[in-house]
Protein backbone atom coordinates (compact mmCIF):
# COMPACT_ATOMS: atom_id res chain seq x y z
CA UNK A 1 0.00 0.00 0.00
CA UNK A 2 3.03 2.57 1.12
CA UNK A 3 3.84 1.96 -2.81
CA UNK A 4 0.96 4.92 -3.52
CA UNK A 5 3.36 6.87 -1.46
CA UNK A 6 6.43 8.98 -3.47
CA UNK A 7 9.13 10.58 -1.64
CA UNK A 8 9.74 14.09 -3.62
CA UNK A 9 12.47 16.57 -3.95
CA UNK A 10 11.72 20.41 -2.97
CA UNK A 11 13.32 22.03 -6.10
CA UNK A 12 12.05 25.72 -5.57
CA UNK A 13 10.71 27.71 -3.19
CA UNK A 14 8.85 31.00 -4.18
CA UNK A 15 7.21 33.82 -2.11
CA UNK A 16 3.56 34.50 -4.00
CA UNK A 17 2.69 36.61 -1.53
CA UNK A 18 3.19 37.43 2.02
CA UNK A 19 1.87 34.64 3.49
CA UNK A 20 1.45 32.43 0.75
CA UNK A 21 4.12 30.47 -1.10
CA UNK A 22 4.62 28.27 -4.05
CA UNK A 23 6.47 25.14 -3.95
CA UNK A 24 8.29 23.15 -6.82
CA UNK A 25 8.40 19.23 -6.32
CA UNK A 26 10.47 16.74 -8.18
CA UNK A 27 9.41 13.27 -8.52
CA UNK A 28 11.54 10.31 -8.85
CA UNK A 29 9.61 9.23 -12.17
CA UNK A 30 8.01 11.55 -15.12
CA UNK A 31 4.78 12.50 -13.62
CA UNK A 32 1.42 13.64 -15.04
CA UNK A 33 -1.35 15.78 -13.70
CA UNK A 34 -4.67 16.70 -14.99
CA UNK A 35 -5.50 20.18 -14.43
CA UNK A 36 -7.45 20.35 -11.50
CA UNK A 37 -5.96 17.34 -9.40
CA UNK A 38 -4.33 17.55 -6.16
CA UNK A 39 -1.39 15.75 -4.18
CA UNK A 40 -1.72 14.09 -0.79
CA UNK A 41 1.52 15.66 1.73
CA UNK A 42 2.51 13.40 4.57
CA UNK A 43 4.85 15.09 6.85
CA UNK A 44 6.47 12.98 10.05
CA UNK A 45 8.13 14.77 12.96
CA UNK A 46 11.06 13.75 14.52
CA UNK A 47 8.78 11.52 16.82
CA UNK A 48 6.87 9.89 14.47
CA UNK A 49 3.53 12.15 14.67
CA UNK A 50 2.70 12.43 10.98
CA UNK A 51 -0.19 14.84 9.13
CA UNK A 52 -1.59 14.83 6.21
CA UNK A 53 -2.95 17.00 4.02
CA UNK A 54 -4.24 18.17 0.54
CA UNK A 55 -2.78 20.44 -2.10
CA UNK A 56 -3.83 21.69 -5.43
CA UNK A 57 -1.39 21.08 -8.19
CA UNK A 58 -0.74 24.87 -9.70
CA UNK A 59 1.12 23.57 -12.35
CA UNK A 60 3.66 20.81 -14.12
CA UNK A 61 6.88 21.75 -15.47
CA UNK A 62 7.70 18.46 -17.62
CA UNK A 63 8.67 15.99 -17.19
CA UNK A 64 8.66 15.32 -13.59
CA UNK A 65 7.78 18.76 -11.57
CA UNK A 66 4.91 19.83 -10.12
CA UNK A 67 4.60 23.47 -8.55
CA UNK A 68 1.68 23.71 -5.43
CA UNK A 69 1.22 26.84 -4.20
CA UNK A 70 -0.06 26.87 0.11
CA UNK A 71 -1.80 29.88 2.31
CA UNK A 72 -0.40 30.02 5.67
CA UNK A 73 -3.05 29.52 8.08
CA UNK A 74 -1.75 31.09 11.08
CA UNK A 75 -2.82 28.76 13.59
CA UNK A 76 -2.78 25.57 11.27
CA UNK A 77 -0.22 22.84 11.47
CA UNK A 78 0.92 22.10 8.63
CA UNK A 79 0.66 24.80 6.58
CA UNK A 80 2.82 27.74 8.46
CA UNK A 81 5.65 24.65 8.24
CA UNK A 82 5.29 24.26 4.60
CA UNK A 83 5.16 28.60 4.03
CA UNK A 84 7.85 29.11 6.48
CA UNK A 85 10.08 26.54 7.57
CA UNK A 86 10.11 24.05 3.97
CA UNK A 87 13.32 24.98 2.26
CA UNK A 88 15.09 23.62 -1.37
CA UNK A 89 17.10 20.21 -0.71
CA UNK A 90 14.37 19.20 1.90
CA UNK A 91 12.22 15.69 0.88
CA UNK A 92 8.64 15.18 1.32
CA UNK A 93 6.09 12.27 1.39
CA UNK A 94 3.67 12.67 -1.35
CA UNK A 95 0.58 10.52 -2.92
CA UNK A 96 -0.48 11.33 -6.46
CA UNK A 97 -1.65 13.50 -8.51
CA UNK A 98 -5.27 12.01 -7.61
CA UNK A 99 -8.82 13.22 -8.14
CA UNK A 100 -10.56 12.75 -12.01
CA UNK A 101 -13.77 14.51 -11.15
CA UNK A 102 -12.58 18.48 -10.29
CA UNK A 103 -10.64 18.00 -13.37
CA UNK A 104 -10.82 20.25 -16.98
CA UNK A 105 -10.97 17.79 -19.62
CA UNK A 106 -9.71 19.81 -23.25
CA UNK A 107 -12.34 17.67 -24.79
CA UNK A 108 -15.11 19.42 -23.28
CA UNK A 109 -15.89 22.51 -25.48
CA UNK A 110 -17.97 24.50 -23.48
CA UNK A 111 -17.35 28.18 -21.92
CA UNK A 112 -15.29 27.48 -18.52
CA UNK A 113 -16.38 29.54 -15.61
CA UNK A 114 -13.98 29.76 -12.88
CA UNK A 115 -14.55 30.89 -9.29
CA UNK A 116 -12.34 31.21 -6.87
CA UNK A 117 -12.03 32.85 -2.89
CA UNK A 118 -8.60 33.03 -1.74
CA UNK A 119 -6.09 29.87 -2.32
CA UNK A 120 -9.33 28.14 -4.03
CA UNK A 121 -7.18 29.91 -7.03
CA UNK A 122 -4.89 27.34 -7.26
CA UNK A 123 -6.57 24.51 -9.30
CA UNK A 124 -8.24 26.78 -11.25
CA UNK A 125 -4.87 28.17 -12.03
CA UNK A 126 -3.99 24.88 -13.08
CA UNK A 127 -6.73 24.94 -15.95
CA UNK A 128 -5.87 28.27 -17.25
CA UNK A 129 -2.66 27.39 -17.54
CA UNK A 130 -3.61 24.50 -19.52
CA UNK A 131 -5.98 25.97 -21.32
CA UNK A 132 -3.40 28.41 -22.81
CA UNK A 133 -0.89 25.76 -23.40
CA UNK A 134 -3.20 24.08 -25.53
CA UNK A 135 -4.29 27.30 -27.51
CA UNK A 136 -7.57 25.92 -26.51
CA UNK A 137 -10.59 27.62 -27.93
CA UNK A 138 -13.22 27.57 -25.19
CA UNK A 139 -13.69 31.02 -23.65
CA UNK A 140 -12.55 31.05 -20.31
CA UNK A 141 -13.76 33.37 -17.61
CA UNK A 142 -12.22 33.44 -13.95
CA UNK A 143 -14.21 35.48 -11.07
CA UNK A 144 -11.36 35.71 -8.11
CA UNK A 145 -12.11 36.86 -4.92
CA UNK A 146 -9.32 37.98 -2.54
CA UNK A 147 -8.88 39.94 0.77
CA UNK A 148 -6.74 43.05 -1.64
CA UNK A 149 -4.65 43.49 -3.99
CA UNK A 150 -1.31 42.15 -3.10
CA UNK A 151 -3.14 38.96 -1.86
CA UNK A 152 -3.79 37.98 -5.50
CA UNK A 153 -1.40 34.60 -6.71
CA UNK A 154 0.10 34.65 -9.79
CA UNK A 155 -0.67 38.29 -10.44
CA UNK A 156 1.85 39.05 -13.80
CA UNK A 157 0.71 35.87 -15.45
CA UNK A 158 -2.61 36.23 -15.00
CA UNK A 159 -2.59 39.98 -16.28
CA UNK A 160 -0.40 39.11 -19.30
CA UNK A 161 -2.88 36.21 -19.90
CA UNK A 162 -6.12 38.42 -19.79
CA UNK A 163 -4.94 41.13 -21.70
CA UNK A 164 -3.90 38.34 -24.29
CA UNK A 165 -5.80 36.61 -26.95
CA UNK A 166 -5.76 33.68 -25.07
CA UNK A 167 -9.87 34.14 -24.50
CA UNK A 168 -9.27 34.39 -20.82
CA UNK A 169 -11.02 37.02 -18.66
CA UNK A 170 -10.17 37.90 -15.28
CA UNK A 171 -12.93 39.69 -12.85
CA UNK A 172 -11.55 40.34 -9.06
CA UNK A 173 -13.64 40.70 -5.99
CA UNK A 174 -11.99 42.57 -3.01
CA UNK A 175 -13.15 42.02 -0.09
CA UNK A 176 -11.13 44.16 2.45
CA UNK A 177 -9.41 46.92 0.32
CA UNK A 178 -9.37 47.32 -3.31
CA UNK A 179 -6.77 49.10 -5.73
CA UNK A 180 -8.09 53.35 -6.33
CA UNK A 181 -10.97 53.21 -7.93
CA UNK A 182 -12.38 49.92 -7.37
CA UNK A 183 -15.13 48.89 -4.82
CA UNK A 184 -14.74 46.66 -2.05
CA UNK A 185 -16.97 44.23 -0.50
CA UNK A 186 -17.48 40.51 -0.55
CA UNK A 187 -19.23 38.82 -3.08
CA UNK A 188 -22.76 38.39 -3.26
CA UNK A 189 -25.80 36.97 -5.80
CA UNK A 190 -25.34 40.10 -7.71
CA UNK A 191 -21.56 40.80 -8.78
CA UNK A 192 -21.58 37.09 -9.24
CA UNK A 193 -24.43 37.05 -11.70
CA UNK A 194 -23.03 40.11 -13.73
CA UNK A 195 -19.06 38.54 -13.38
CA UNK A 196 -19.77 35.05 -14.84
CA UNK A 197 -21.61 33.55 -18.07
CA UNK A 198 -24.81 33.17 -17.99
CA UNK A 199 -26.87 29.81 -17.79
CA UNK A 200 -27.64 30.44 -21.30
CA UNK A 201 -24.33 30.13 -22.35
CA UNK A 202 -24.47 26.64 -20.41
CA UNK A 203 -20.82 26.79 -18.72
CA UNK A 204 -18.96 24.45 -17.15
CA UNK A 205 -18.76 25.50 -13.99
CA UNK A 206 -15.70 24.76 -11.33
CA UNK A 207 -15.85 26.67 -7.54
CA UNK A 208 -12.89 26.38 -5.42
CA UNK A 209 -11.94 27.84 -1.80
CA UNK A 210 -13.02 27.23 1.37
CA UNK A 211 -15.74 25.32 2.40
CA UNK A 212 -17.95 28.58 3.32
CA UNK A 213 -17.27 30.22 0.39
CA UNK A 214 -18.15 27.11 -2.28
CA UNK A 215 -21.11 26.63 -0.19
CA UNK A 216 -22.36 30.16 -1.04
CA UNK A 217 -21.47 30.65 -4.55
CA UNK A 218 -22.67 27.55 -5.53
CA UNK A 219 -26.10 27.71 -3.61
CA UNK A 220 -26.57 31.43 -5.52
CA UNK A 221 -26.09 30.12 -9.06
CA UNK A 222 -28.36 26.60 -8.43
CA UNK A 223 -30.70 29.54 -7.17
CA UNK A 224 -30.12 31.27 -10.50
CA UNK A 225 -31.04 28.45 -12.97
CA UNK A 226 -27.24 26.72 -13.19
CA UNK A 227 -27.58 22.65 -13.19
CA UNK A 228 -26.12 21.42 -10.42
CA UNK A 229 -24.89 19.12 -12.77
CA UNK A 230 -22.69 21.74 -14.66
CA UNK A 231 -21.32 23.06 -11.19
CA UNK A 232 -18.04 20.86 -9.51
CA UNK A 233 -16.83 22.16 -6.55
CA UNK A 234 -13.72 21.86 -3.98
CA UNK A 235 -14.04 22.58 -0.79
CA UNK A 236 -10.62 23.48 1.31
CA UNK A 237 -12.48 23.02 4.52
CA UNK A 238 -12.95 26.43 6.89
CA UNK A 239 -15.79 28.20 7.20
CA UNK A 240 -14.06 31.63 6.33
CA UNK A 241 -15.47 33.70 4.70
CA UNK A 242 -15.81 34.91 0.69
CA UNK A 243 -11.46 34.93 0.29
CA UNK B 1 -39.86 4.23 20.87
CA UNK B 2 -39.97 7.58 18.46
CA UNK B 3 -37.45 7.21 15.70
CA UNK B 4 -35.05 4.70 17.52
CA UNK B 5 -34.57 1.97 15.50
CA UNK B 6 -32.80 -0.60 17.89
CA UNK B 7 -29.99 -0.72 15.35
CA UNK B 8 -26.66 1.48 14.99
CA UNK B 9 -28.09 2.98 11.83
CA UNK B 10 -25.43 3.05 9.13
CA UNK B 11 -27.87 5.51 8.08
CA UNK B 12 -28.56 9.43 8.68
CA UNK B 13 -30.36 11.24 11.01
CA UNK B 14 -33.36 9.59 12.17
CA UNK B 15 -37.08 10.84 11.24
CA UNK B 16 -38.55 13.76 12.36
CA UNK B 17 -35.57 15.70 13.50
CA UNK B 18 -34.43 19.03 13.09
CA UNK B 19 -33.05 20.97 10.08
CA UNK B 20 -29.07 20.86 10.43
CA UNK B 21 -28.59 24.46 9.29
CA UNK B 22 -27.45 26.50 11.95
CA UNK B 23 -29.58 29.28 13.25
CA UNK B 24 -26.39 31.22 14.01
CA UNK B 25 -25.67 31.22 10.17
CA UNK B 26 -22.95 28.59 10.50
CA UNK B 27 -22.47 25.84 7.93
CA UNK B 28 -20.83 22.65 8.34
CA UNK B 29 -17.29 22.66 7.97
CA UNK B 30 -16.82 18.89 5.59
CA UNK B 31 -15.40 18.70 1.86
CA UNK B 32 -16.11 17.06 -0.71
CA UNK B 33 -15.44 13.55 -1.56
CA UNK B 34 -13.42 14.37 -4.50
CA UNK B 35 -10.51 14.58 -1.40
CA UNK B 36 -11.03 10.75 -0.59
CA UNK B 37 -8.82 10.37 -3.95
CA UNK B 38 -5.80 9.98 -2.41
CA UNK B 39 -6.97 7.11 0.53
CA UNK B 40 -8.87 5.41 -2.53
CA UNK B 41 -6.02 5.61 -4.49
CA UNK B 42 -4.12 3.45 -2.15
CA UNK B 43 -6.79 0.52 -2.41
CA UNK B 44 -8.32 0.81 -5.88
CA UNK B 45 -6.35 1.33 -9.39
CA UNK B 46 -8.87 3.42 -10.68
CA UNK B 47 -10.05 6.82 -9.51
CA UNK B 48 -13.06 6.14 -7.59
CA UNK B 49 -14.38 9.65 -7.16
CA UNK B 50 -15.81 9.43 -10.20
CA UNK B 51 -18.00 6.56 -9.71
CA UNK B 52 -21.44 6.66 -8.38
CA UNK B 53 -23.51 4.97 -6.23
CA UNK B 54 -26.99 4.90 -5.18
CA UNK B 55 -27.57 5.92 -1.14
CA UNK B 56 -29.21 3.16 0.52
CA UNK B 57 -31.28 5.11 2.86
CA UNK B 58 -32.70 7.52 0.46
CA UNK B 59 -31.99 6.26 -3.33
CA UNK B 60 -30.55 9.44 -4.60
CA UNK B 61 -27.40 8.66 -7.05
CA UNK B 62 -24.35 11.12 -6.98
CA UNK B 63 -20.34 11.16 -7.98
CA UNK B 64 -18.64 10.14 -4.29
CA UNK B 65 -16.71 13.60 -5.42
CA UNK B 66 -20.24 15.20 -5.27
CA UNK B 67 -20.84 14.04 -1.76
CA UNK B 68 -19.91 15.39 1.64
CA UNK B 69 -16.68 14.51 3.33
CA UNK B 70 -16.33 15.08 6.96
CA UNK B 71 -13.05 14.39 8.35
CA UNK B 72 -12.10 15.56 11.89
CA UNK B 73 -13.40 12.04 12.91
CA UNK B 74 -12.14 8.99 14.35
CA UNK B 75 -12.07 7.58 10.09
CA UNK B 76 -13.51 9.79 7.12
CA UNK B 77 -16.92 9.89 6.90
CA UNK B 78 -18.56 10.43 3.43
CA UNK B 79 -22.25 11.62 3.68
CA UNK B 80 -25.17 11.58 0.91
CA UNK B 81 -25.78 14.79 -0.39
CA UNK B 82 -29.49 14.31 -0.35
CA UNK B 83 -30.15 12.85 2.75
CA UNK B 84 -27.20 12.84 5.10
CA UNK B 85 -27.37 9.13 5.62
CA UNK B 86 -23.31 7.96 5.61
CA UNK B 87 -22.32 6.51 2.44
CA UNK B 88 -18.38 5.22 2.94
CA UNK B 89 -16.16 5.21 6.01
CA UNK B 90 -12.42 4.48 5.46
CA UNK B 91 -9.52 5.05 8.11
CA UNK B 92 -5.99 3.72 8.19
CA UNK B 93 -5.18 0.98 11.02
CA UNK B 94 -1.34 0.85 10.40
CA UNK B 95 -0.91 -1.16 7.56
CA UNK B 96 -4.21 -1.59 6.55
CA UNK B 97 -7.67 0.37 5.27
CA UNK B 98 -10.62 -0.51 6.95
CA UNK B 99 -13.41 0.53 4.27
CA UNK B 100 -17.02 0.63 5.25
CA UNK B 101 -19.01 0.33 1.46
CA UNK B 102 -22.46 -0.03 3.18
CA UNK B 103 -24.10 3.07 2.97
CA UNK B 104 -24.42 2.28 -1.04
CA UNK B 105 -26.67 -0.17 -2.44
CA UNK B 106 -24.73 0.07 -5.54
CA UNK B 107 -22.14 1.97 -7.22
CA UNK B 108 -21.29 2.56 -10.93
CA UNK B 109 -17.61 2.54 -11.96
CA UNK B 110 -16.87 3.54 -15.11
CA UNK B 111 -14.25 1.50 -17.05
CA UNK B 112 -13.40 3.64 -19.74
CA UNK C 1 8.92 4.94 7.96
CA UNK C 2 9.61 7.82 5.08
CA UNK C 3 10.95 10.70 5.58
CA UNK C 4 11.63 12.79 8.32
CA UNK C 5 10.91 16.95 8.70
CA UNK C 6 13.32 18.39 11.16
CA UNK C 7 11.78 21.07 11.98
CA UNK C 8 8.19 19.72 11.71
CA UNK C 9 6.34 19.72 15.46
CA UNK C 10 2.88 19.41 14.39
CA UNK C 11 0.59 21.08 17.64
CA UNK C 12 1.39 19.00 20.10
CA UNK C 13 2.79 18.67 23.58
CA UNK C 14 4.04 14.93 24.11
CA UNK C 15 5.90 13.17 27.00
CA UNK C 16 3.67 13.74 29.34
CA UNK C 17 2.94 11.42 32.55
CA UNK C 18 -0.82 11.92 33.33
CA UNK C 19 -1.36 11.27 29.48
CA UNK C 20 -2.31 7.61 28.44
CA UNK C 21 0.35 5.99 25.73
CA UNK C 22 0.17 7.67 22.03
CA UNK C 23 -2.10 10.81 23.13
CA UNK C 24 -1.02 14.36 23.23
CA UNK C 25 -2.22 17.36 25.16
CA UNK C 26 -4.69 19.54 23.43
CA UNK C 27 -5.07 23.21 24.57
CA UNK C 28 -7.94 23.99 22.64
CA UNK C 29 -11.49 21.79 22.32
CA UNK C 30 -11.16 20.22 18.80
CA UNK C 31 -14.45 20.16 17.22
CA UNK C 32 -15.15 16.27 16.13
CA UNK C 33 -17.74 15.71 13.51
CA UNK C 34 -18.46 12.96 11.67
CA UNK C 35 -21.84 14.74 10.25
CA UNK C 36 -24.06 17.48 10.02
CA UNK C 37 -24.63 18.95 13.67
CA UNK C 38 -28.27 18.21 14.86
CA UNK C 39 -29.75 21.63 16.48
CA UNK C 40 -31.83 21.10 18.90
CA UNK C 41 -33.74 23.35 21.09
CA UNK C 42 -34.37 22.67 25.17
CA UNK C 43 -37.66 22.71 24.78
CA UNK C 44 -37.77 19.76 22.45
CA UNK C 45 -35.31 18.01 24.30
CA UNK C 46 -35.96 14.63 25.94
CA UNK C 47 -33.76 11.56 27.75
CA UNK C 48 -35.34 8.33 27.54
CA UNK C 49 -33.96 5.49 28.90
CA UNK C 50 -35.67 2.07 27.49
CA UNK C 51 -34.86 -1.15 29.78
CA UNK C 52 -34.75 -4.78 27.83
CA UNK C 53 -38.52 -5.51 28.39
CA UNK C 54 -39.41 -2.75 27.01
CA UNK C 55 -40.59 -0.56 29.60
CA UNK C 56 -39.16 3.07 29.56
CA UNK C 57 -38.63 6.87 31.48
CA UNK C 58 -38.18 9.90 30.15
CA UNK C 59 -37.32 13.59 31.41
CA UNK C 60 -37.79 16.82 29.58
CA UNK C 61 -35.61 19.37 30.02
CA UNK C 62 -37.06 20.91 33.21
CA UNK C 63 -37.30 17.70 35.08
CA UNK C 64 -33.67 16.90 33.94
CA UNK C 65 -32.66 20.43 35.80
CA UNK C 66 -34.60 19.47 38.46
CA UNK C 67 -32.55 16.70 39.42
CA UNK C 68 -29.53 16.72 41.58
CA UNK C 69 -26.49 18.60 39.49
CA UNK C 70 -22.81 17.58 40.07
CA UNK C 71 -20.16 19.58 38.97
CA UNK C 72 -17.23 17.26 37.44
CA UNK C 73 -13.37 17.45 36.71
CA UNK C 74 -11.87 15.04 34.64
CA UNK C 75 -9.70 14.20 32.04
CA UNK C 76 -10.66 13.39 28.29
CA UNK C 77 -8.82 11.38 25.96
CA UNK C 78 -10.00 11.06 22.26
CA UNK C 79 -8.88 8.12 20.18
CA UNK C 80 -7.86 10.75 17.20
CA UNK C 81 -5.08 11.07 20.06
CA UNK C 82 -5.45 14.39 21.89
CA UNK C 83 -6.63 14.08 25.71
CA UNK C 84 -7.32 17.95 27.17
CA UNK C 85 -6.56 17.57 31.04
CA UNK C 86 -8.96 19.10 33.57
CA UNK C 87 -12.26 19.96 32.02
CA UNK C 88 -15.18 21.10 34.32
CA UNK C 89 -18.54 19.67 33.45
CA UNK C 90 -21.95 20.07 35.50
CA UNK C 91 -24.55 17.45 34.49
CA UNK C 92 -26.44 14.26 36.49
CA UNK C 93 -24.86 11.42 37.09
CA UNK C 94 -26.08 8.16 35.59
CA UNK C 95 -26.82 6.40 38.92
CA UNK C 96 -29.07 8.96 39.64
CA UNK C 97 -31.39 9.03 36.38
CA UNK C 98 -30.89 4.96 36.94
CA UNK C 99 -32.32 5.30 40.79
CA UNK C 100 -35.76 4.59 39.11
CA UNK C 101 -34.73 2.44 36.64
CA UNK C 102 -35.52 -2.25 36.62
CA UNK C 103 -32.79 -3.01 34.87
CA UNK C 104 -30.59 -6.71 34.64
CA UNK C 105 -29.19 -5.44 31.41
CA UNK C 106 -25.81 -5.53 30.92
CA UNK C 107 -25.22 -3.42 28.29
CA UNK C 108 -26.54 0.12 26.98
CA UNK C 109 -26.67 1.38 22.80
CA UNK C 110 -26.25 5.50 23.81
CA UNK C 111 -28.60 6.75 21.21
CA UNK C 112 -28.43 10.65 19.83
CA UNK C 113 -29.87 12.92 17.76
CA UNK C 114 -28.66 12.80 14.43
CA UNK C 115 -28.68 8.82 14.61
CA UNK C 116 -25.09 8.86 16.39
CA UNK C 117 -24.83 5.57 18.56
CA UNK C 118 -21.91 3.85 20.96
CA UNK C 119 -22.45 1.00 22.99
CA UNK C 120 -21.51 1.27 26.66
CA UNK C 121 -21.92 -1.59 29.39
CA UNK C 122 -23.70 -0.70 31.73
CA UNK C 123 -20.79 -1.15 34.62
CA UNK C 124 -19.09 1.90 33.01
CA UNK C 125 -21.77 3.98 33.51
CA UNK C 126 -22.73 3.94 36.79
CA UNK C 127 -20.80 3.89 40.26
CA UNK C 128 -20.17 7.76 39.90
CA UNK C 129 -18.32 6.82 36.64
CA UNK C 130 -20.93 8.97 33.96
CA UNK C 131 -23.05 11.94 33.72
CA UNK C 132 -25.02 13.88 31.45
CA UNK C 133 -23.90 17.29 30.74
CA UNK C 134 -25.19 20.22 30.22
CA UNK C 135 -22.58 22.91 30.59
CA UNK C 136 -18.66 23.21 30.24
CA UNK C 137 -16.92 25.83 31.67
CA UNK C 138 -19.57 27.31 33.53
CA UNK C 139 -21.14 27.96 30.23
CA UNK C 140 -24.04 25.61 27.82
CA UNK C 141 -22.69 23.50 25.96
CA UNK C 142 -23.00 24.59 21.94
CA UNK C 143 -24.14 22.17 19.95
CA UNK C 144 -20.83 21.80 18.21
CA UNK C 145 -19.55 20.30 21.54
CA UNK C 146 -23.18 17.98 21.38
CA UNK C 147 -25.54 20.26 23.39
CA UNK C 148 -28.52 20.63 24.85
CA UNK C 149 -26.55 17.87 26.38
CA UNK C 150 -24.06 14.98 25.83
CA UNK C 151 -23.09 11.56 27.85
CA UNK C 152 -19.78 12.47 29.31
CA UNK C 153 -18.00 8.66 30.42
CA UNK C 154 -14.21 10.27 30.83
CA UNK C 155 -12.66 7.06 31.76
CA UNK C 156 -12.97 5.92 28.05
CA UNK C 157 -11.90 7.25 24.67
CA UNK C 158 -14.15 10.11 23.96
CA UNK C 159 -16.12 8.75 21.17
CA UNK C 160 -17.82 7.30 23.81
CA UNK C 161 -19.15 10.28 25.37
CA UNK C 162 -21.80 10.54 22.40
CA UNK C 163 -23.14 14.00 21.72
CA UNK C 164 -26.56 15.28 21.24
CA UNK C 165 -27.78 12.01 23.65
CA UNK C 166 -31.00 11.53 23.23
CA UNK C 167 -30.97 8.29 25.65
CA UNK C 168 -30.41 4.65 26.77
CA UNK C 169 -31.35 1.40 25.13
CA UNK C 170 -30.28 -1.19 27.92
CA UNK C 171 -29.85 -4.70 26.43
CA UNK C 172 -28.75 -8.25 27.38
CA UNK C 173 -26.19 -8.29 24.60
CA UNK C 174 -23.63 -6.03 23.08
CA UNK C 175 -25.05 -3.86 19.88
CA UNK C 176 -22.14 -2.51 18.63
CA UNK C 177 -22.56 1.79 17.71
CA UNK C 178 -21.51 3.76 14.72
CA UNK C 179 -17.87 3.28 15.32
CA UNK C 180 -17.68 0.21 16.95
CA UNK C 181 -18.99 -1.36 14.05
CA UNK C 182 -16.19 0.30 11.90
CA UNK C 183 -14.09 -1.82 13.70
CA UNK C 184 -12.94 0.92 16.81
CA UNK C 185 -13.05 -1.17 20.16
CA UNK C 186 -16.51 -2.38 21.83
CA UNK C 187 -14.95 -0.68 25.56
CA UNK C 188 -12.77 1.77 24.58
CA UNK C 189 -10.04 1.89 27.77
CA UNK C 190 -7.29 4.72 26.58
CA UNK C 191 -5.30 3.38 29.20
CA UNK C 192 -4.90 -0.20 27.65
CA UNK C 193 -5.19 1.55 24.08
CA UNK C 194 -8.49 0.03 23.42
CA UNK C 195 -8.73 1.56 19.89
CA UNK C 196 -9.75 -1.02 17.61
CA UNK C 197 -11.60 -4.21 17.92
C1 LIG D 1 -8.57 18.75 -2.25
C2 LIG D 1 -7.94 19.87 -1.45
C3 LIG D 1 -7.01 20.71 -2.05
C4 LIG D 1 -6.43 21.75 -1.32
N1 LIG D 1 -5.54 22.57 -1.96
C5 LIG D 1 -4.97 23.60 -1.28
C6 LIG D 1 -4.06 24.49 -1.94
O1 LIG D 1 -3.80 24.38 -3.15
N2 LIG D 1 -3.50 25.49 -1.20
C7 LIG D 1 -3.78 25.65 0.13
O2 LIG D 1 -3.21 26.57 0.74
N3 LIG D 1 -4.63 24.82 0.77
C8 LIG D 1 -5.22 23.79 0.10
N4 LIG D 1 -6.09 22.94 0.76
C9 LIG D 1 -6.27 23.09 2.23
C10 LIG D 1 -5.15 22.30 2.92
O3 LIG D 1 -5.34 20.89 2.69
C11 LIG D 1 -5.14 22.48 4.44
O4 LIG D 1 -6.43 22.28 4.96
C12 LIG D 1 -4.64 23.85 4.84
O5 LIG D 1 -3.31 24.04 4.37
C13 LIG D 1 -4.67 23.99 6.36
O6 LIG D 1 -3.87 23.00 6.95
P1 LIG D 1 -3.19 23.26 8.37
O7 LIG D 1 -2.62 21.97 8.84
O8 LIG D 1 -2.26 24.42 8.28
O9 LIG D 1 -4.40 23.71 9.27
P2 LIG D 1 -5.18 22.79 10.35
O10 LIG D 1 -4.36 22.66 11.56
O11 LIG D 1 -5.63 21.57 9.65
O12 LIG D 1 -6.43 23.70 10.70
C14 LIG D 1 -6.97 24.51 9.70
C15 LIG D 1 -8.45 24.73 9.88
O13 LIG D 1 -8.81 25.65 8.87
C16 LIG D 1 -9.67 25.06 7.92
N5 LIG D 1 -9.24 25.48 6.57
C17 LIG D 1 -8.58 24.77 5.63
N6 LIG D 1 -8.40 25.48 4.52
C18 LIG D 1 -8.96 26.70 4.74
C19 LIG D 1 -9.10 27.87 3.97
N7 LIG D 1 -8.65 27.97 2.72
N8 LIG D 1 -9.70 28.93 4.53
C20 LIG D 1 -10.18 28.88 5.78
N9 LIG D 1 -10.09 27.78 6.56
C21 LIG D 1 -9.49 26.71 6.05
C22 LIG D 1 -9.61 23.58 8.13
O14 LIG D 1 -10.87 22.99 7.86
C23 LIG D 1 -9.27 23.47 9.60
O15 LIG D 1 -10.43 23.54 10.37
C24 LIG D 1 -6.73 21.93 0.05
C25 LIG D 1 -7.65 21.07 0.65
C26 LIG D 1 -8.26 20.06 -0.07
C27 LIG D 1 -9.26 19.17 0.60
ZN1 LIG E 1 -29.31 9.62 0.77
Amino acid sequence: MSSAWHIVDVVAVQEETATARTIGLRFPLPVRSLPGQHLDLRLTAPDGYQAVRSYSVASASPPDTLEITVEELPDGEVSPYLVRKLAVGDQLEVRGPVGGWFVWRPEDASPVQLIAGGSGVVPLMAMVRAHDQARHPAPFRLLYSVRDPESVYYRQELESLAGSSSGLAVDYVYTRRAPAGRPVGRLDARILASSVFGPEADPAVFICGATGFVETVSGWLVDSGYPPERIKTERYGGMGGTG
Amino acid sequence: MNGWTGRPAPGGPGAGERGTGGPDGLGEDYLDGNALAGPLSEVFLIDMTSARGRCDSCGAVSAIAEARLYVNAPAMVLRCPSCSGVLLRVRRDGGQAVLDLRGFSYLTIDLG
Amino acid sequence: MGIISSGFQGRRNRDDPGLPPGQHRAEDFPVLSAGPTPRIARADWEFRIVTETGTSRHWDWAAFLALPQEDITADIHCVTSWSKLGTHWRGVALDTLFDQIETTARFSLVHSYGGYTTNVPLADLLGGKAWIVHQFNGADLPSEHGGPARLLVPHLYFWKSAKWVRGLELTGEEIPGFWETNGYHAHGDPWREERYG
